[in-house]
């Protein structure tokens, strides 16, 4: 899950990270309210899940009560990625001379948390990524300040540079591992004219499967945004993911739209792919990407059924899933079933293809046979069973 | 189509990677629904399940096989070396080092969803106790005609299907791939040495990279068919440890999910695949793993090709 900007600054800030409070606005009076308040000229940015907001155009400097109403109008009602701009904040516009960037992420080929310090920060930290001193520590240990002050003098901080940032990055690295994150930034985090050290900007990525133990972090933050990679999801995939979250058995849900006729049911993970490849490559057009496995309910797979079918325009319905494991295919064949009848269509018209092969097969077949349909065995290649759903789904 | 010919001749290898025929197993969590099936099915392949664990229903019993409170009385009561995995996401860190501390020197990981933090926990604390992960989010391993560990191939008759002994090894992201990998090579002829879900999440206990090293020395394996997916690095990793070090295996590899190279930031089936700012992709996997010299099909049914 991705934070806003305002809620990553509340949840760093408590561990001594600093940053400005920013002030929170709903309304244009709100915003010129809080304009007038702070007295000195201010930075008003969207809030929304994404990063590179300033060439989006979501980031201003306002210098007067007029520039705030303004410019609080118009970011209210921006939608940015299909993310409809609801909260916009103002802080006071810090005057600095350095900007860095600190960071942790995770080092996937080391399988461990690595820290990220780039001495040129702010919006060129992508370029300069070369230039950035890292080190990997223990995911059982966070960094000291003292290790955090080695990664800086390695950045080329020395001075009172060297140990306030040394200390940010020690405070971050705790954030990360007490947050399950899977990604803290903080860019730009500058040295002020005052001499101090301040964040101006922050990323947090948290990690879904930890969510169960972060309640107590998240509890005061407001509402977490949802997303679908860089957008809103749709309301098909809201639908599907409530869906799969109604019962914990299996996967059954995970629904990502397109915009073709050509219904997908395919599973598991990684046939999911290699099925989704095929029917683009066959030339097929897919309404949805829809991944199932890990031996689902057939109640989840009927209401997800009934939900691809109730995407306009859609006429066919692909079923395709590798050589099963602990996923029956008799439980699969009964909720896909029961899913077109209950939206009012005929299996035999709607399917143009069934193929799960694999545990349970004899028994999924014989229903589907009873039904109309005829399944296709693993002599099916996944390869060709994409080939034929493209070519029965043709009007 | 006919079936691939049952018990099959060619003699089961005296060494075995991983797991050979005399391994005494632990199942972890299994009074659970899923692990109580596998048990069934791994007791059924000839797996030599002696013991289970499930914290307060020591005394149990499932299809045969007895119930304690902790690893440490089943390890003193059964000596097994090697565990299977299957308890809730949040107890999985726990479970793992409770197996470490107790000699456990395979410990292969069922469960999903769980916490990258955790992964990473248990990934490094194996690495100080010796012990080979293998997972998380994992259907298993097999090596057909010896024995299986986890759901691989689901009910027994499905697994004779799917599984014919042979000298290919499968190293897959995905334990459907797995399985369907080797019913194709079966159908046509062609048997497995080894299969193994290597699992789907970004952070595993044992990579591509890792298991090839491992392949080198299984005289059992002259061939590897590796199935890889968009997101993290195993795919780069194994290129670059194949460029530096060479290989006696001929590795052919299947990659899918090219049209999740276009959707950067948007997650596809396993909790790896996803493409981030610009890297992961399959089409720089593809580059990498040929220049490291292996075979890249684009299309499942090419896989075969050069295999026999």
């Amino acid at each position: 899950m991705r934070l806003l900007e305002h809620q990553c600054k509340q949840l760093l800030g408590r561990y001594g990270i600093p940053f400005t409070t920013p002030h929170l606005a709903t309304t244009v009076e709100e915003a010129e309210a809080a304009f007038i308040a702070l007295n000195c000229p201010a930075v008003m940015k969207a809030q929304v899940p994404f990063g590179g907001r300033g060439k989006l155009g979501a980031v201003r400097v306002i210098t007067s009560p007029a520039e705030a109403i303004q410019h609080a109008r118009d970011l209210l009602g921006m939608e940015i990625r299909g993310y409809p701009v609801s909260t916009i904040t103002l802080e006071p516009k810090a005057t600095f001379t350095q900007e860095y960037y600190v960071g942790i992420a995770w080092d996937l080929r080391k399988r461990q948390p690595v820290a990220i310090f780039n001495p040129a920060g702010g919006i060129e930290v992508e370029s300069g990524v070369g230039q950035a001193a890292q080190r990997a520590f223990d995911p059982r240990t966070p960094l000291t300040p003292y290790q955090g002050r080695e990664l800086a003098a390695q950045g080329g901080l020395a001075g009172r540079e060297l140990v306030l940032v040394g200390s940010a990055i020690a405070a971050l690295s705790q954030a990360f591992l007490e947050l399950d994150a899977l990604t803290l930034e903080i860019n730009p985090i500058v040295v002020t004219v005052e001499n101090k050290l301040l964040g101006l900007d922050a990323h947090v990525e948290l990690d879904d499967d930890a969510a169960y133990r972060l309640q107590d972090f998240l509890a005061d933050l407001g509402e977490i945004p949802r997303t679908s990679g860089n957008r809103l999801p749709t309301a098909i995939e809201e639908e599907a993911a409530r869906i799969d979250a109604s019962d914990h058995r299996g996967v059954a849900g995970r629904l990502v739209e397109f915009p073709g006729d050509l219904a997908l049911l395919i599973g598991g993970g990684g046939a999911s792919l290699t099925v989704f490849d095929a029917v683009l490559r066959h030339g097929g057009q897919p309404a949805n990407y829809c991944e199932i496995g890990g031996n689902p309910t057939s109640e989840k797979v009927a209401a997800l059924t009934q939900l691809l079918l109730s995407k306009p325009g859609v006429r066919h319905l692909a079923v395709i899933m590798n050589v099963v494991n602990n996923t029956r295919a008799d439980v699969m064949a009964h909720g896909v079933i029961q899913g077109i009848r209950a939206a009012g269509l005929e299996p035999s018209r709607v399917l143009s293809v069934f193929r799960i092969p694999g545990s349970w097969e004899d028994e999924a077949t014989a229903f589907l046979r009873e039904n109309g349909v005829t399944a296709l065995g693993r002599e099916v290649s996944l390869d060709a069973a994409a080939a034929l759903a493209v070519q029965h789904s043709r009007p | 189509m006919p079936l691939p010919p049952s018990p099959c001749n060619i003699p089961a290898p005296d060494f075995a990677m991983l797991i050979s025929p005399e391994d005494k197993i632990l199942v972890q969590g299994i009074t659970g629904r899923e692990a109580s099936e596998m048990v069934a099915e791994a007791l059924a392949y000839g797996s030599k399940v002696v013991a289970g664990v499930t914290p307060g229903k020591g005394g149990q019993v499932v299809h045969g096989v007895p119930v304690y409170d902790t690893v440490q009385a089943a390890v003193a009561a059964h000596q097994p070396t090697v565990t299977v995995v299957s308890v809730p996401a949040a107890g999985v860190r726990d479970a793992a080092m409770e197996s470490f501390a107790h000699g456990i020197t395979l410990c292969l990981i069922m469960s999903e969803r769980i916490p990258r933090r955790d992964t990473a926990c248990l990934v490094a604390a194996a690495r100080e106790s010796g012990c080979t992960v293998i997972g998380p989010n994992t259907l298993g391993l097999i090596r057909p005609g010896v024995a299986k560990l986890g759901t691989i191939g689901g009910r027994v008759d499905n697994v004779r299907k799917s599984f014919l002994p042979g000298r290919v090894a499968i190293l897959s992201r995905s334990g459907g791939m797995t399985t369907e990998i080797a019913s194709f090579l079966t159908s046509r002829g062609i048997g497995q040495s080894i299969a193994i879900g290597v699992g789907g999440d970004p952070i595993i206990g044992s990579n591509f990279t890792d298991l090839i090293r491992q392949l080198e020395t299984d005289e059992s394996t002259d061939s590897v068919v590796i199935y890889g997916e968009p997101g993290g690095t195993a795919e780069e990793e194994l290129s670059d440890h194949l460029k530096a070090h060479g290989t006696r295996l001929r590795i052919h590899a299947f990659l899918s999910g090219r049209f999740v190279d276009d959707m950067e930031g948007v997650r596809f089936g396993h909790a790896a695949v996803m493409v981030e700012n610009g890297r992961g992709s399959v089409k720089e996997k593809a580059i990498c793993l040929r220049e490291a010299g292996v075979r890249v099909v684009e299309r499942f049914d090419d896989i075969l090709e050069g295999l026999s």
